[in-house]
């Protein structure tokens, strides 16, 4: 989308250097940001909520520090948006359902608290697949979200919002979540830069929960630098997270020089075959051409189990539904929330659960607690851990002969609103090459690397081994130079 | 016919730990309702938990103490259900299932028997879990179709201890848990407060002709909270079952709750009713690991505990069995009865004291050995004194009332109150003659033969110097002179 904004061609990194040298203050950047949000939301939708006056706060505290010659956070003054799947103290946090309409969370998660440390400007709350359920960005209470590169077309999801906002210049950085894919699909769909770090690199603390085991928080941004740097920042151990691992967090900014000289690369045959599309596989293997180019050596493996949709998909839905069935129990009209009236209590959840919860939460939720009731559990939730072992091997094992794998984030470019609403099945397998990646508990990232013949942007997944986000910034830094549009 | 029964108890015991299992927040009884809440134990979208070390070290000490293996590898798993004091709309429990273990396992405590031996109840388990919160029923908020919900208990940490099926009699079960709550406290792992709800217990009951083997329905009676209403709600469902097998009915499978106040049982739900908790790990929480160091570092922390210390009391010290019951109920009595030993009393004077006066306090105040304001050496030195012959039984009676009034050692009170004894024979030999010179019958009585007369003199003596005259002097020297 095209915008005179005085940053939207400019990325992070430039901004923070503007500030620091006073070329322009927080508060310019911030109310131009603000005057764009204004101007494009009605047609995107990225936006939920907008928090103009915390925004403006924010700036005006930052100018403060730069006046007065302090020491100054990474993000300094970078206007970034929040994925409305984050709490946010003292500004309302929907998860994009009418069952959180007037939620509005007393506590900060720990990544907002790290931003606001980082000197960022937050911009407000960004629009979403209903508690992260979906892959269009279609399934939320406040309307799909459209796809800035074309507005007949969805964003992916679930993190539509956080891609759209990026792409049309509403916000220089956002964060989003990725449980099954959730950030690589949206950052493909909308032609921007999304990662999915490895689980446990970035606290879940005050993420609301969708599938704990799966869950994570990514980082979306314009380019692979910007994106590195804000990982950067998110990224390390907290105590309020049990499953946030003691991993020192390196200078990724660094990796993304590194170039992938002497890397072996692998291709998941299983991801390249029937079902993807002509123009995707082509613009996929350009981005692969530019790595071989580069120094890297590519080699063909197999990920039986990973690769094979009857097994990765479907043990993703079981284990992603029955989480989320016990983790969304919490939303029952008592403490917080939307509320049904009734005369009994039973009804009282009824009710509040069936009008508060969109038609895919409820479908899942379901399907989640089927999964896991007495007699079905050893055939449903046991069979599907005992493939998550197996998928968990499948990538060892490539891993123990390359440093990346190299695939199409989805079969086919962004489609067009509505188009798979209906057919629940056909829209699952739009996650077929990002699922047994949350599965596995591997980073992965999409990167731009070409279009299919309608214009659409078309990102290249590129994923890496437990912890070796360093390795993956590197290659889709060398991705990026080569093929930016 | 004759039956027998078959009882199994799951006792939930409150551990005294300063927080809450999976938050900072204080575990604390008594608060205003909602104050000891945070995020993550009101359940808001986005919190998590963090177990607290604290938890896993105090049920592992129970559990050693009890002679449980400790599980290298252990998982909290979430137990679901909706209910309004419930927050996050499931509980955090360990549960053992065929992949998961809990914390400890196997076990057992020893309880008196029918024949006068010990016999051993063997424990299943020991698992940690999260407590919920409070539903509150007030009537001005009943009248118009609310209740209220205190989040407070909400995550305090709780530990179940369950036994297998090895109790006989409802006095077996009142025995094993006196013994439970003597270990629980002794170890320091719950304050066993009964009126706070520390120990709630549900029971297995079902029973059986005598010579069958095989294991007749059982019936759960759940929430009682005192050994001796558990005692009653026990004979009670052991009369129904044999009333109903009598009368050629059939037991049903059923959860019971006990009416302390009409000694009844109802039924709170049949199998049919029974829920799906749909038991799964929380992927909230990391497995816990214990290693071998740790499980040896809790061990070494373990006191002395009640068995061994009755032993060792019958060996050491020169008291009788009964006074080694009262001195080895409570870990603190204990110590400070050997307290009172080590600063130089004899045992047997030092048990003395402790099972009469020093109880009787305890008792009369409704306070603990620890809140006293009598020391173990303050009580020592008044027993010295007594010793010496310094101050009379009877005056060391007094003093020691003044002591715990005002926690002032015996020589300051013995001093500010004068009371010294009256050993002086210049002093008591112009107290005696004044008495016998105001007393001429009783000493012509007296020197009659009739020597049941010495009480009433040695009584003037003591009303003449307060109580201060040393008794075995004055009566030699009363001998002398009326001899
Ligand atoms: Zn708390």
């Amino acid at each position: 989308m095209a915008d005179d904004s005085v940053f939207s061609a400019q990325t992070a990194r430039g901004l923070v250097h503007g500030i620091r040298r006073e070329k322009y203050t927080a508060r310019e950047i911030t109310e131009k940001i603000l005057a764009h949000i204004q101007n494009t939301n009605p047609d995107i939708n990225a936006f939920i909520t907008v928090d103009e006056a915390g925004a403006l706060e924010a700036a005006d505290a930052v100018d403060q520090k730069v006046a007065a010659g302090q020491a100054l956070g990474p993000l300094v003054g970078v206007p970034i948006a929040l994925k409305d799947v984050l709490c946010t103290k003292g500004l309302r946090t929907t998860c994009a359902s009418k069952i959180l309409d007037n939620f509005v969370p007393p506590y900060d998660a720990t990544v907002v608290t790290r931003l606001r440390q980082a000197d960022a400007i937050i911009l407000g709350k960004l629009n979403m697949d209903e508690f992260a359920m979906g892959s269009s960005s279609e399934n939320s209470h406040f309307g799909a979200v459209k796809n800035p590169r074309d507005q007949t077309r969805v964003t992916g999801g679930s993190s539509g919002g956080s891609a759209a906002a990026v792409a049309a210049g509403q916000a220089l950085m956002t964060l989003g979540s990725d449980t099954g894919g959730s950030v690589r699909l949206p950052a493909s769909f909308c032609g921007v830069v999304g990662l999915k770090p490895t689980y446990g690199r970035v606290s879940r603390y005050g993420l609301i929960a969708y599938a704990s085991s799966l869950d994570q928080i990514g980082p979306f941004a314009r380019t692979v630098e910007d994106t590195a740097t804000l990982l950067g920042v998110i990224a390390g151990h907290d105590p309020r997270d049990s499953t946030s691992a003691h991993v020192p967090v390196p200078d990724y900014l660094l990796a993304c020089q590194r170039g992938v000289d002497g890397l072996t690369i692998g291709l998941p045959t299983e991801f390249f075959g029937a079902g993807l599309q002509s123009d995707v596989r082509d613009a996929v293997m350009q981005g692969i051409e530019v790595l071989e180019k580069n120094g890297a050596s590519i080699r063909e493996v197999s990920l039986p189990t990973a690769g094979h949709p009857a097994f990765a998909i479907a043990a993703y839905y079981i284990i992603a539904t029955a989480e989320a069935s016990s983790n969304l129990s919490r939303y029952d009209g008592v403490k917080y929330g939307f509320r049904d009236e009734a005369e009994s209590l039973i009804d009282m959840y009824v009710q509040t659960r069936s009008k508060g919860f969109g038609a895919e939460v409820k479908r899942r939720i379901m399907l989640g607690t089927y999964a896991l009731s007495a007699g079905y559990y050893d055939a449903y939730y046991r069979k599907a851990q005992q493939v998550r072992t197996l998928i968990r091997r499948d990538f060892d094992r490539a891993f123990e002969s390359c440093d990346l794998l190299a695939s199409p984030v989805s079969p086919t470019p962004a489609f067009k609103l509505g188009e798979k609403l209906d057919d629940p099945l056909q829209m699952y397998l739009s996650d077929i090459y990002t699922v047994s990646v949350n599965l596995a508990g591997i980073p992965g990232i999409s990167v731009p690397c070409g279009t299919s013949t309608e214009g659409l942007p078309i990102g290249l997944q590129l994923l890496g081994n437990a912890f070796a986000e360093e390795t993956i910034l590197s290659a889709a830094a060398v991705v990026e130079r080569e093929l930016a549009s | 016919m004759t039956y027998e029964s078959v009882i199994g108890l799951e006792v939930h015991a409150q551990l005294a730990t300063t927080t809450k299992i999976f938050c900072g927040c204080s575990a604390e009884f008594g608060a205003d309702p909602n104050t000891h809440v945070c995020p993550v134990c009101l359940g808001l979208p986005g919190a998590l938990p963090v177990l607290n070390q604290n938890v896993v070290e105090m049920a592992m000490r129970i559990a050693l103490a009890a002679g449980c293996t400790i599980q290298p590898r252990s998982r909290f798993l979430r137990k679901n259900y909706f209910y309004p004091d419930l927050p996050k709309g499931y509980q955090i429990s360990q549960f053992q299932s065929n992949e998961e273990m809990p914390l400890a396992t196997g076990g057992g405590v020893d309880v008196p028997s029918a024949d006068g031996g010990t016999k051993t109840i063997r424990l299943t388990r020991i698992h940690m879990e999260e407590d919920a919160g409070k539903s509150i029923h007030q009537e001005a908020f009943v009248a118009a179709g609310e209740s209220l919900v205190d989040v407070n208990r909400c995550g305090v940490p709780l530990i179940e201890i369950v036994s297998e099926p090895d109790l006989s009699t409802s006095e077996e079960v009142f025995h094993y848990l006196t013994s439970l709550h003597q270990l629980l406290v002794y170890t320091g792992v719950s304050e066993g407060d009964m009126e706070k709800g520390h120990m709630r217990i549900d029971a297995n009951v079902s029973i059986r002709p005598v010579g069958e083997t095989q294991l007749g329905t059982k019936v759960e009676i759940k929430n009682v909270n005192s050994f001796r209403n558990c005692q009653r709600a026990i004979e009670s469902e052991i009369q129904r079952q044999i009333d109903l097998l009598e009368t050629g009915g059939e037991i049903e499978q059923a959860t019971m709750l006990y009416d302390p106040d009409r000694n009844i049982l109802r039924a709170m739900r049949t199998k049919e009713e029974s829920d799906d908790y749909r038991y799964f790990p929380d992927p909230d929480l990391v497995p816990l690991v214990v290693d071998s160091a740790w499980v040896a570092r809790v061990q070494s922390q373990i006191p002395e505990l009640p068995e061994v210390k009755r032993v060792r009391f019958a060996e050491d010290y020169d008291i009788s069995a009964d006074q080694i019951d009262v001195l080895t109920a409570d870990r603190d009595v204990a110590d400070y009865f050997e307290a009172a030993v080590a600063a130089g009393v004899q045992s047997r004077l030092a048990a003395n004291w402790i099972q009469g006066d020093v109880m009787r306090v305890l008792n009369d105040r409704k306070i603990a050995i620890g809140d006293l304001r009598v020391s173990a050496e303050d009580l020592a030195e008044l027993i010295g004194l007594v010793d010496k012959g310094d101050i009379s039984t009877s005056i060391a009676r007094t003093v020691f009332d003044d002591m715990v009034e005002t926690g002032d050692s015996p020589a300051a009170i013995v001093e500010k109150k004068g009371l010294v004894q009256i050993s002086d024979t210049g002093e008591l030999d112009g107290v005696l003659d004044q008495i016998i010179a105001d007393n001429p019958k009783e000493v012509e009585r007296f020197k009659g033969g009739d020597q049941k007369l010495m009480g009433f003199f040695m009584g003037q003596l003591m009303r003449a110097t307060k109580g201060q005259a040393n008794p075995q002097k004055a009566s030699q020297l009363l001998r002398e002179k009326l001899g």
